[in-house]
């Protein structure tokens, strides 16, 4: 009998940004941070990152200030609604966007 | 330890002495006493489980998803309607590739509704990815799914235990019950390969793309035809794996062998019945009696529907001069499914039988030891075959 190596292969990946694909080309809304609301920001200590938390892609990142990655960030605004202080606003992509680049 | 007892509740022996961890079902005849049975032996202690009553077989399904996806091992029960209703989560549990079990008191599904027993439910679901094995008696019942549980975590694929309604779930009958040691050194506490870990957290089953892509990791990861294709390979490796836990099981507890098919009296049979389940004792009478009148024939009983031992049903049956199908089942517009399936293994067999197929049974109709021996005796007196269309039998209809 040949031993065989079962179950070598399924769908199993780290969380991470870019394990969806190219999720950034979904997006419709784009979240975008108020820095001057923001508890990490405001307090220049490591806490609140409910955005970080939460986000189910993994894109923004546990700094100061929190920054979103736009080439995976699918525009679903679970950030937004988790903000404790609304600091996170959902703009539409079709409106030009200059501010956080 | 020899006891008398139903069939549902050797199937609630087997799964206690197996120390399944998570069980999680709906209540649905004739499978009921099974699952009350294990209620009891939870809140008594003597089987060590969380017993989750769920609202509905779908969700029973799902609990056993989530609990084996955190490495438990998790067993579920159910019969005709309530099996369809969680088919959903049976695609799921297969192609996540988790190691449940289930038992399946076979009934007959509605409309028009129905409580007896046939096996249109168990066969309908053939082409998930489960894999399905059949019992005779109560102590195949004990017995496969010890042996269910060993064969689905060594492969990685979900089992179902199937066993007729009524005619196995409800009758009582003798039958050994193993000793817990013997089973725990059979089947030990496992480690599945991919499970959810807090230490090492991971998505599973995840949307695949249509083409493989590089994982967040840089690591190339399969897409889902990658993944349906591993699958298939698995099952098609399971038959041999099964052969090697069967022997196992026949070495610590000297009952087994026949793996694939259960033949009676067919070494030098001219003629075989073949069929799925408890029918294949009923076939034994009537062989016996054919034998009398010196009609070389035999019965084989299928134990293993998925994957298909085709090669084991080839070896069996090519050469012989008739193979009669029983089935208590069909696929509708078509034919048997088991009848479809062997003649399918017998394509390439340079000695082809002749093949007819019957269908018998359904909905609980009874089957008469003198509809099988006229049934057979014309099989066997026909030269030829009767065209591809399954004869019934015992239908009573109004001319
Ligand atoms: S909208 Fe917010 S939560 Fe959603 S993907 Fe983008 S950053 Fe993450
Ligand atoms: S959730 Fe809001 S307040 Fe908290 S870190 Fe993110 S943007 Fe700042």
């Amino acid at each position: 009998m040949v031993k065989r190596k079962y179950c070598d292969m399924i769908s199993r990946s780290k969380p991470g940004p870019g394990d969806g694909g190219n999720t950034g080309s979904w997006r419709v809304m784009r979240p975008v941070i108020n820095l001057e609301a923001c508890i990490p920001v405001k307090t220049k200590k490591n806490s609140c990152f409910n955005c970080w938390l939460y986000c189910p892609d993994c894109v923004v990142s546990k700094t100061i200030p929190p920054v979103i990655n736009y080439e995976y960030c699918k525009g679903c605004g679970i950030c937004a609604e988790e903000c404790p202080t609304g600091a996170i606003s959902m703009v539409a992509e079709a409106t030009p966007v200059t501010e956080e680049k | 330890m020899h006891i008398i007892e139903a069939g549902n509740v050797a199937a609630a022996i087997g799964v206690k002495l197996s120390r399944a961890q998570v069980i999680a079902a709906y209540p649905i005849t004739p499978q009921t006493p099974l699952t009350e049975k294990l209620s009891e032996f939870v809140e008594s202690g003597e089987l060590e489980a969380q017993y989750i009553p769920v609202e509905s077989e779908h969700s029973a399904m799902a609990v056993c998803i989530a609990a084996s996806t955190a490495g438990a091992r998790a067993f579920t029960a159910t019969s005709a309607n309530g099996l369809l209703y969680m088919v959903e989560q049976l695609h799921w549990a297969v192609g996540a590739r988790l190691p449940v079990v289930m038992c399946v008191a076979n009934r007959g599904i509605g409309a028009p509704w129905t409580v007896w027993n046939d096996q249109q439910d168990t066969i309908s679901q053939r082409d998930v990815g489960w894999i399905q094995l059949y019992c005779n008696d109560h102590q195949q019942i004990i017995d496969s799914v010890i042996k269910a549980f060993k064969l689905a975590q060594t492969v990685s694929v979900p089992v179902m235990v199937c066993y007729d309604g009524y005619l196995l779930s409800h009758t009582y009958m003798p039958f050994e019950q193993p000793e817990q040691s013997k089973v725990d050194a059979f089947l030990p506490a496992f480690t599945p390969k991919h499970f959810l870990d807090p230490e090492n957290p991971g998505n599973f089953n995840t949307v695949t793309l249509p083409d493989i892509r590089l994982d967040v990791d840089g690591i190339m990861a399969p897409g889902y035809i990658e993944i349906r294709h591993n699958l298939q390979e698995d099952l098609r490796a399971a038959l041999d794996t099964y052969v090697t836990i069967d022997k196992e099981f026949e070495k610590e507890f000297g009952r087994g062998g026949n793996p694939f098919v259960e033949e009676y009296k067919c070494e030098d049979a001219e003629f075989v019945a073949v069929c799925i389940g408890s029918l294949s004792y009923q076939l034994r009478d009537v062989v016996d009696i054919m034998r009398d009148d010196q009609v070389k024939i035999g019965v084989m009983g299928v134990q293993m529907y998925r994957p298909f031992p085709d090669q084991a049903i080839t070896q069996a049956l090519a050469g012989k001069k008739c193979v009669i199908v029983f089935e208590k089942a069909l696929s509708y517009g078509n034919q048997g499914a088991l009848y479809a399936d062997i003649k399918s293994a017998l394509y390439s067999s340079e000695k082809k039988p002749r093949i007819h197929n019957y269908i018998l049974g359904l909905g609980g109709r009874e089957i008469k030891t003198q509809h099988l021996l006229d049934a057979l005796a014309e099989s066997c007196t026909t030269p030829d075959t009767f065209g591809d269309s399954p004869r019934w039998i015992g239908l009573k209809l109004q001319e």
